[in-house]
């Protein structure tokens, strides 16, 4: 530590090649931040399932709907403790810009199986007895400033009206949370029977099944004899576990993760490069100096740390300048209004940051630092 | 018991210049008494730095031995002459070398940050030979605010900040003006004679050779006449 004085003065030495340096290792470990984030929200959407629910799918795509005869003759297979289902609405408010996702559920049976979601009973309670009415997620709500009462338009690009409009208006019964920080609540739930009385076709049909069984253990043989009792239907399904469906839905976008590696990869590299000549080219200009402190009596080693420790704290100041703005962005600033569930900067990818950093620190200054410390005092002075 | 501080024994020191050999010193004895002020003069190429360098640990001889105060500098690893030089000797260059990151306080302290001392203590004493070479007030200024005179003081506050028993100086007041090279030369001399450190001295300059004791002449690699100051 009683180097560290020298170190931080040596580092300012050529003050806007060291900045520009810092900077690139900044925008290096913000990128790892937000990539590391997506990642997560896109692998760790599998983290996020729970392991005692299943999804019943049409066996042929997701966008064929389901007989909701289907929904008590599931709930009848043993092991099923509780069904509920769910449709994609496809609408937006206002604005087409104004994306987000809604879902016609039942009630009950919806929040029975989702218990993460919370929600005052009053306002559950006026949701459900209300038919037009919907809930909407709390981040939801503070993005487009609605309050419980509020009656708002949405625009739905699949399901017509009886009236033959687009636009379906609803009243917010109430606001949910998520007990898990992880997840976003960017979503409405839409009364079912509201939903099915005013649409103008497809009435009867359910998008999907969710089923909360009784042990995750049984969720392969639950999902088999699901699978089998639709078997020579019409609608054939398939059912996988929450996990298994969030990476098969994933999976459409392609491989994130290695997308995200590769790039994570190449700005690496491109750092180590600039890094590395930026120590190189520091050591050069110091020889003499270098000499100077070995004159004194300092050590190789002692010469090898400190030009070590310098390409280190280049590493570590802009890592963590990087890495600290990513995670105030994701977790603080843009926390629960990013529409993806699971966007997160965890412990774990804050500690893989900092593995990077010192792995970093050390790539770029090891070869400066042997240079450094194989000078010969002599022939260094002579030099200079 | 002997007061000779350095004994140098039938020193060579060959340098190899690709397939060429050539003899910088060749079988030079010397010994130099704790106390002395010694000059070092002689044409370009005579081997005044290289046994400037053997003294201070910075090269070892090809053959022959230094023995500095009762330690073999020949026989030790690299590691050991760097504690050795950090215990009891101070350099003292031409153009001075100091850090230009580091203010005049913080440079004095660099040898001290091989000690066990803490930064007060550090302070505390870098503060004191700051005084005795007369620049207290310079204390936070860079080397680029300071006269060439200056640098050169901050310099030999830096050699003598530890204590040690040797001072080498390579050509001290090659690039200083005559009056403060005088200067220069009146400090080392004070720090001879009230200090009681042993210092030996480059120079070209035969002005600067009279403020030592014994003045020694060199060409090609031996030594050659040796007169009293």
């Amino acid at each position: 530590m009683k180097y560290f004085y020298l170190v931080w003065k040596s580092l300012w030495r050529k003050k806007i090649r060291t900045i520009l340096t810092i900077l690139s290792v900044f925008v290096a470990f913000l990128l790892f931040g937000l990539l590391n984030a997506l990642n997560q929200a896109f692998g760790g959407a599998t983290d996020l399932a729970n392991a005692q629910r299943l999804i019943t799918l049409d066996k042929i795509s997701i966008i064929n709907s389901l007989p909701s005869a289907y929904l008590t003759r599931i709930e009848s297979v043993p092991g099923v403790r509780r069904v509920a289902h769910a449709s994609w609405f496809g609408g937006y408010y206002q604005d087409p810009r104004n994306q987000f996702a809604q879902f016609p559920v039942d009630p009950e049976r919806y929040l029975d199986v989702y218990p993460e979601l919370t929600i005052p009973d009053e306002q559950r309670n006026e949701w459900t007895r209300k038919r037009d009415s919907v809930i909407v997620g709390r981040a939801l709500a503070e993005q487009y400033g609605w309050s419980v009462g509020d009656r708002i338009p949405i625009y739905s690009s699949i399901w017509t009206n009886r009236n033959g409009g687009q636009v379906w208006d609803f009243e917010i019964a109430g606001i949910f949370d998520n007990d898990d920080p992880r997840s976003n609540t960017l979503f409405m739930l839409i009364n079912y029977d509201y939903f099915d009385e005013g649409r103008a076709f497809g009435q009867g049909s359910m998008g999907w099944f969710i089923l909360s069984i009784d042990s995750a253990a049984n969720s392969a043989e639950v999902a088999d004899a699901v699978d089998t009792l639709f078997a020579n239907s019409p609608n054939q399904t398939k059912t996988s576990t929450e996990a298994a469906f969030a990476e098969s839905f994933i999976g459409q976008y392609g491989n994130i993760a290695l997308i995200i590696t590769l790039i994570l990869t190449a700005v690496f590299f491109t750092i180590l490069l600039v890094a590395g000549n930026t120590m190189a080219q520091s050591v050069r200009e110091r020889i003499s100096e270098l000499a100077v402190l070995k004159t004194l009596g300092f050590e190789d080693r002692a010469v090898l740390a400190i030009v070590l420790a310098e390409s280190s704290l280049v590493m570590f100041v802009g890592g963590l300048l990087g890495l600290g703005t990513a995670t105030l962005l994701i977790n603080v600033i843009l926390a629960g209004n990013i529409p993806l569930p699971g966007i997160y900067i965890d412990a774990r990818a804050i500690l893989t940051g900092l593995l990077y950093m010192a792995l970093a620190g050390l790539a770029a200054g090891i070869f400066p630092a042997i240079r450094a410390m194989r000078l010969t005092i002599v022939d260094a002075l002579s030099r200079a | 018991m002997s007061d000779d501080l350095v004994t140098l024994k039938d020193i060579s020191r060959i340098y190899e210049k690709g397939k060429e050999k050539v003899e910088v010193l060749h079988q030079l004895n010397l010994t130099i008494k704790q106390g002395d002020f010694l000059a070092l003069m002689g044409p370009s190429g005579s081997g005044k730095t290289t046994l400037l360098n053997l003294l201070g640990g910075l090269d070892k001889p090809t053959s022959g031995s230094v023995e500095i105060g009762g330690e073999k500098l020949h026989l030790m690893s690299s590691s050991a002459l760097s504690r050795w030089r950090a215990r009891h000797v101070g350099f003292i260059f031409q153009f001075y070398n100091l850090l230009p990151v580091l203010t005049a306080q913080k440079n004095v302290e660099l040898p001290l940050l091989l000690t066990s001392l803490n930064g007060k203590e550090r302070a505390k004493r870098a503060a004191t030979a700051l005084a005795i070479v007369g620049l207290e007030d310079r204390a936070k200024h860079y080397p680029r605010e300071l006269s060439g005179g200056q640098e050169q003081r901050v310099a030999i506050a830096r050699a003598i900040v530890s204590d040690p028993t040797l001072l080498l100086c390579d050509e001290p007041t090659g690039d200083l003006d005559r009056e403060t090279a005088d200067e220069i030369l009146n400090l080392l001399q004070a720090l001879n004679r009230e200090h009681n450190k042993t210092i030996i001295m480059v120079t070209h300059d035969a002005q600067a050779a009279e403020y030592a004791r014994h003045t020694l002449h060199m060409d090609k690699g031996t030594l050659v006449v040796e007169a009293s100051a």
